[in-house]
């Protein structure tokens, strides 16, 4: 049991460390910054790096690796952070989530994404009090961690910039003012949040013994929640977070096994969410001062579409490519089909309803499971399945969502993010070895396994899809939705709860999700959990706003650019995501309407 | 009591121990057009949000008709018929002005929302969802009708300002000048067919003439019989339209009566306009 807290004080060591980062800048920028995660796991690489390739001594690498952490942030949010961050909190948000994937593959790119053991720089159970083993290393890890925070709550309390820190996170227009250099204390809280966020890195890597590029985003989630669960902004809620997560957390494994671990992150998540959403040392934001109210992506007018592009669109995609696609075009076109139905269905939460959702892989892996469970073990027909992985999405993520349709903001994006690992995570612990030989689509007793014929199937379902998508669109319910995703608090004063079209629209959502889910399933006759990961819905969200976040043709023209160009292109996995993240950061920057939108 | 329409009694709410509206009661009648005074910070605001319910009272009823409306929440209270526009005038930025007045009628409208009573309810507000979900996709011959009657009423609503607005009909609403989103707010409360216009400043950052208009606009709402509770600064705006004008200070009620009473309460010049130009006045009158 001792050893049980030990563990979670030293997992909580790490969260702390973390969610100081992201308290800091949230408080300075409003902004959650998400690159912060991939510093664990670049922090970890680069610690393995200079200590197991180049051999340099632990105290040397140590503070290299923070050197490096720090610059890279300061050229984060010189570039992209602080541009959005004064007018567009969300479009912030967003992009520092691009600049997660990007730096998470640009490492994978250099470092290889296998697992590396981590060198034992320091012994790990050299030490004993009473029953309980422990090692200089773990004394090391909360020694700093100790030392650290009295440093910085001193320099907070005393310095010159640790005071201007204060006063710009109370108020940045009247620091303004006051002639506080905000940029400054900007950059300043970014470098020390991302030199922190190397620095639990690192320690994770010391605690857990193994180093991988891509483990940064569990254990910046984790943090995220420890931040939220502290209050946002608090800095010593942060550290109080994350203990108190670490421990919960361990104790959680202990006893449910490591799967759980999402799962009860995401639940304290939402009940945090729900019960205190300025989290324990924060404020509840008032209405009046709820920053976020709307979205940020929806001014500016869509370019006319001449009539004829319809048809001749129509002809081009549904005729003239099976006609003329080899299979590879074709294979390519139904992926690109396939995305484009799950983001043109997409359009009605994070377009019109303003809920930027970003864990719509969730609801597509359910579609696949249940479609693939189906027709493997029920005997379902596909053409049954497939609506029925439509509604069951629908029905389960709706379920889940259903508590955080109150919360606003960012926090409704980082819900829903939560929602998505924790909807993969409850699969991988129910079948965890995937399906195999999912049967193909079937037309009366004739197997339909030509590329053509998938292409066609998908085809017929886009023109579904967007069909429903236009008449939602262009009823009063697709007003009343836009309505909500403009102006809440308007909304309710003319009768419309928000909350219930909320919730609606992300059902509409789930629904095209699940159809998608199941389109995959099909094609691939294979799944496992690890299709379904956060860089799909990193690529809806793409799609979408690239093609205009309200604009249900839109999805289709985004879902063309980044996967069919991709594909053609023949990236590589990684740089493929890298492009993904930089297209995203492109588009939100320059053109947040998306490249079918003017400007205004 | 007949001939009132909103009884609000002993009401309060407090923010971290400030008493912003302590104890206060006041009327309006049907057709009365009441209006709110007081210095910044005198708790009005907070009563017209306490009255709409965009927050909930800490003390004390409100009434409509013989309905209590203090624990419902505003999209309930828009049901019940009082229809509110903001400080900084709020329209729905994305949509178009004619979109605008549309969303104002949702609490109006019954072949497009289905089985809307059960709304209210937990889990079984998905089959009035699921409804107006089926009616956009699908339709029924009685939800046609219905948007013919939809557009019917958003035309009405818009030849109110039929000079402003009438040509910006399909224009989204983020591109109207700030005078025109005042408008297009009024348009949009006026389409839920309210039984009470609840107005928070109307003519704030207006100059004189677009205050003259805004005047207008309102006698004729009120010579339509509606009744009005509104906040406002210009006294001149106030004098001419109000039937009945309350005075407000540090959260209570410190004058009522008609326009040409209050303005000569000494009590109310005091609170108002300030003790020095009080003894000014008071010498010469």
């Amino acid at each position: 049991m001792l050893d049980t807290l030990i563990a979670g004080l030293l997992r909580g060591n790490v969260y702390a460390l973390g969610a100081v980062g992201i308290s800091l800048v949230f408080g300075v920028m409003n902004v959650v910054n998400f690159a912060q995660f991939s510093f664990f796991g670049l922090g970890a690489m680069l610690a393995w790096f200079f200590i197991a390739t180049l051999g340099l001594p632990f105290w040397l690498a140590l503070p290299l690796v923070l050197v490096i952490c720090g610059g890279l942030g300061l050229v984060i949010n010189i570039t992209v952070v602080r541009p959005l961050a004064k007018f567009l909190p969300l479009a912030a948000m967003l992009s520092t989530y691009a600049v997660s994937q990007i730096l998470d593959n640009a490492s994978q790119v250099a470092f290889s994404a296998q697992f590396r053991v981590f060198p034992a720089v320091l012994p790990t159970s050299n030490l004993q009090i009473g029953n309980m083993r422990f090692g200089t290393s773990d004394v090391v890890m909360l020694g700093t961690t100790a030392v650290l925070m009295v440093a910085m709550s001193l320099f907070l309390k005393y310095g010159r910039i640790g005071r201007a820190i204060r006063a710009t996170s109370q108020d940045q227009e009247a620091a303004l003012q006051m002639g506080i250099p905000v940029a400054l204390v900007q950059h300043v809280s970014f470098v020390i949040a991302s030199a922190l966020g190397g620095l639990a890195g690192v320690f994770i890597a010391l605690y857990v013994g193994v180093a991988n590029p891509s483990s940064g985003l569990n254990i910046g989630l984790t943090a995220f929640v420890a931040a939220t669960l502290g209050g946002l902004g608090s800095l010593v809620g942060a550290v109080i977070g994350g203990f108190v997560l670490g421990i919960l957390e361990s104790f959680g494994i202990h006893f449910f096994g490591d799967t759980s671990r999402q799962i009860i992150i995401f639940v304290i998540l939402i009940v945090v969410l729900i019960v205190r959403p300025g989290g324990l040392l924060g404020k509840i934001p008032l209405i009046s001062t709820e920053p976020l109210t709307g979205t940020f992506l929806g001014k500016g007018r869509p370019f006319r579409i001449p009539r004829w592009v319809w048809p001749v669109a129509f002809l081009a995609i549904g005729v003239l490519i099976p006609l003329t696609g080899n299979n590879y075009i074709l294979t390519t076109g139904t992926q690109v089909l396939i995305y484009a139905i799950i983001a043109a269905g997409f359009t009605v939460t994070a377009g019109q309803a303003g809920v930027l959702a970003l864990g719509q892989a969730g609801p597509i892996a359910i579609g696949a499971y249940i479609s693939a469970a189906l027709t493997l073990y029920l005997d379902f027909s596909f053409w049954v399945a497939l609506p029925i992985a439509g509604l069951v999405a629908a029905i389960v993520a709706s379920i889940l969502a259903s508590p955080i349709w109150g919360v606003k903001g960012h926090y409704i994006s980082i819900a829903t993010l939560g929602l998505g690992i924790a909807i993969v995570a409850v699969i991988q612990l129910v079948v965890p070895q995937g399906l195999y030989n999912i049967p193909v689509p079937q037309w009366f007793g004739t197997p339909l396994s030509t590329p053509t014929a998938y292409y066609l199937i998908d085809f017929g379902v886009l023109v579904v899809t967007l069909l429903v998508m236009f008449r939602i669109r262009s009823s009063h319910l697709g007003k009343v939705i836009s309505s909500v995703g403009s102006d809440e608090v308007a909304a309710l004063a003319s009768g419309v709860r928000g909350r219930d079209y909320k919730a609606l629209a992300f059902a509409i959502s789930a629904f095209f999700a699940g159809i998608g889910g199941s389109l995959l399933a099909h094609q691939y006759t294979y799944i496992d959990p690890t299709i379904f990961t956060m860089l799909m819905s990193l690529l809806v969200v793409t799609i979408v706003i690239m093609g205009g976040v309200g604009l249900p043709y839109g999805a289709v023209v985004g879902s063309i650019i980044l996967i069919g160009a991709m594909e053609l292109l023949r990236f590589t996995p990684e740089l493929r995501i890298m492009v993904y993240g930089l297209v995203l950061i492109l588009v939100v920057r320059f053109r947040p309407g998306g490249i079918l939108v003017r400007n205004s | 009591m007949s001939g009132v329409l909103l009884d609000v009694k002993n009401l309060e709410r407090h923010f971290d121990g400030l008493k912003a509206v302590d104890g206060i009661s006041f009327t309006v009648a049907p057709g009365e057009v009441v209006s709110i005074i007081g210095p910044n910070g005198s708790g009005k605001t907070t009563t017209l949000n306490l009255v709409a319910g965009t927050i909930r009272a800490h003390g004390g009823t409100i009434s409509l008709g013989d309905t209590r409306i203090d624990r419902a929440d505003s999209a309930r209270i828009a049901e019940y018929g009082i229809a509110r526009t903001f400080q900084n005038g709020r329209v729905f930025a994305t949509l178009s002005v004619a979109d605008n007045i549309e969303v104002g009628l949702h609490s109006t409208l019954h072949a497009t929302r289905p089985f809307r009573g059960l709304s209210h309810l937990f889990l079984l507000r998905w089959i009035p969802l699921l409804g107006e979900l089926f009616i956009a996709i699908v339709g029924t011959p009685a939800s046609r009708r219905e948007r013919i009657e939809i557009d019917a009423n958003v035309d009405a609503q818009l030849h109110r300002f039929e000079a402003r607005l009438g040509s910006r009909r399909d224009d989204p609403a983020y591109s109207l000048s700030y005078a025109n989103r005042r408008r297009a707010e009024i348009a949009r409360a006026m389409a839920l067919k309210p039984t009470l216009l609840v107005l928070d400043e109307p003519t704030a950052g207006m100059n004189q003439s677009e205050t003259a208009e805004v005047l207008e606009q309102l006698l004729e709402l009120k010579a339509e019989g509606q009744a009005i509770l509104l906040v406002e600064h210009k006294l001149d705006l106030v004098m001419k339209l109000s039937d009945r004008v309350i005075v407000m200070d540090g959260g209570r009620i410190i004058a009522e009566g008609r326009p040409e009473d209050v303005r000569h309460d000494p009590a109310v010049i005091e609170a108002y306009i300030g003790r020095r130009r009080a003894l000014a006045t008071g010498d010469r009158s």
